[in-house]
């Protein structure tokens, strides 16, 4: 059913019919209308779970944690200094294959202190084995949260998934999403089966410790079950598509790439504007197109090479930095395109903070990449420095 | 072992993580002034030191971190901690 809602309750509608049975979270902007409405479906018994209120972060993905290795479905969200105080049990979560799914409300890292949209801190646990799946509005942020849960929970890939969509920006903004029913999520959806559980019953330690002999493969199977997922999103995708009417097929998607000379790359809710932009420019003649990326990790390195195969411009708006290096979007599609492709990609490092980013950035951004002048911090204020 | 989704194991499976190749010094039992009072026995926080059908005590490498508890508090310093060969 189509309704007006704000990003954060769309994505709290969709966290419901998901059915988690614990959810544990620490409210920080922007995240916090998220699990404001999960606590009132909780308290006004809309659905049926135990809501577990924690004094940190840390303490509410470790929660989550035991939940999960307890056999529940299990729910979080964050952002921020928020994330980055679950840094430890991130990796946990992931080694011990935990398919816990958690939402990014995605907002600058301090210091300095800014409540505003960028995307450093989930690209900062890029590391952490989690997947990462990146939303434009809030009809995919609400659909992406049903797909996250069966990638995560299939016996093939049994990780944790980030669904990760722009703090603020979508968060609190209001826009029509189409709400699937209950029973139509329950059809798609199918109850969580554990693989290895905490069960009294049956005796067994989760998270053991791995001496050298073993850790190393350990960590192999985590990045083969990464390798996986990339196929089963595309599958799982795919049937949202045929169910709901939306594909999700594709970890990225094209727009209007298919002639272009100059492609930008993106994530998130600054696609829109650059779909815009897109096609402003295209009638003034240029070659313009835009590459969404829509799973960062798993990363889609083969789908990245193919759709910019004929380009010769890659222009790549990064809404984070790797202090030291450049920004890490950037990174990743130079690594895809590497030997096989003579593009040029020039890095923008844009948006940070919640700076605003409007059609004539865009375009600004492509006048620059046709010069060849890129890999620099885009519209910095030098009358501030 | 085969490795389990999770780092899961079930009770009894410590058995299954021997030292490895990490392990630094080993104590080697002499058995020139050893008087088999079991010290080594009582302090080894493995519990990996046992007594033989002889009397005398012996390390089982398997388990053993190469602490030097035994050594140190050998009564007679009949056990030598010696550096493993790599």
């Amino acid at each position: 059913m189509m309704e007006i809602l704000e990003g954060s309750h769309a994505v709290a509608e969709a966290v419901k019919r998901c059915r988690p049975q614990v959810i544990a979270a620490y409210p920080i902007t922007p995240q916090t209308h998220i699990v404001e409405a999960l606590a009132s479906m909780v308290a006004d018994c809309d659905l049926d779970a135990d809501y577990i209120c924690v004094e940190s972060e840390f303490s509410a993905l470790s929660a989550c944690l035991g939940a999960s290795a307890a056999g529940s479905r299990v729910y979080s969200a964050t952002t921020s200094q928020g994330l980055a105080l679950m840094f430890e049990v991130c990796f946990n979560v992931a080694g011990m294959r935990q398919p816990i799914v958690m939402t990014i409300a995605n907002r600058a890292m301090g210091a300095p202190l800014n409540i505003w949209n960028d995307q450093q801190d989930s690209i900062s646990l890029r590391d952490a084995g989690w997947m990462q799946f990146y939303a434009e509005d809030n009809q995919e942020a609400n659909d992406l949260h049903y797909i996250a849960y069966k990638v995560a929970e299939n016996h093939d890939v049994l990780l944790p998934a980030m669904v990760c969509f722009d703090g603020f920006i979508l968060t609190h903004t209001y826009e029509p999403v189409d709400i699937p029913t209950q029973e139509e999520v329950d059809a798609f959806l199918p109850a969580y089966q554990p693989v290895n559980i905490l069960d009294a019953k049956n005796p067994m330690s989760l998270g053991m410790y791995a001496t050298p002999e073993y850790y190393t493969e350990f960590r192999y199977e985590i990045e083969e079950a990464m390798k996986r997922a990339r196929k089963v999103f595309a599958e799982v995708g795919a049937e949202f598509g045929e169910t709901f009417g939306r594909d999700y097929s594709g970890l990225i998607e094209g727009y209007r790439l298919e002639d272009a000379d100059v492609a930008l790359v993106a994530m998130g809710s600054i696609c829109g504007t650059v779909k815009d932009a897109v096609d402003e420019m295209r009638e003034d003649g240029k070659k313009v197109g835009l590459l969404k990326i829509r799973s960062f990790r798993p990363f889609p390195s083969e789908e990245v090479k193919a759709a910019l195969a004929g380009v010769s411009t890659v222009a790549v708006l990064d809404k984070n930095i790797s202090i030291g290096q450049k920004g890490a979007v950037a990174l990743e599609v130079r690594d895809a395109l590497y030997g096989s492709s003579g593009a040029e990609v020039l890095d923008y490092i844009i948006a940070l903070g919640g700076r605003d980013v409007r059609k004539r950035d865009i375009r600004a951004v492509v006048d620059l990449a046709e010069k060849g002048i890129g890999d620099q911090f885009y519209g910095l204020r030098t009358e501030v420095l | 072992m085969a490795l389990r989704v999770g780092c899961a194991a079930p009770p009894g499976r410590a058995h299954d993580n021997k030292t490895g190749s990490w392990r630094v010094f080993k104590p080697v039992f002499k058995y020139e002034q050893c008087v088999k009072c079991g010290l080594c026995e009582v302090v080894c926080p493995e519990g990996c030191v046992y007594e033989r059908e002889d009397g005398y005590y012996v390390a089982d490498y398997d388990y053993c971190k190469g602490c030097g508890l035994c050594a140190e508090e050998c009564p007679v310093d009949d056990i030598e901690m010696v550096q493993e060969e790599k």
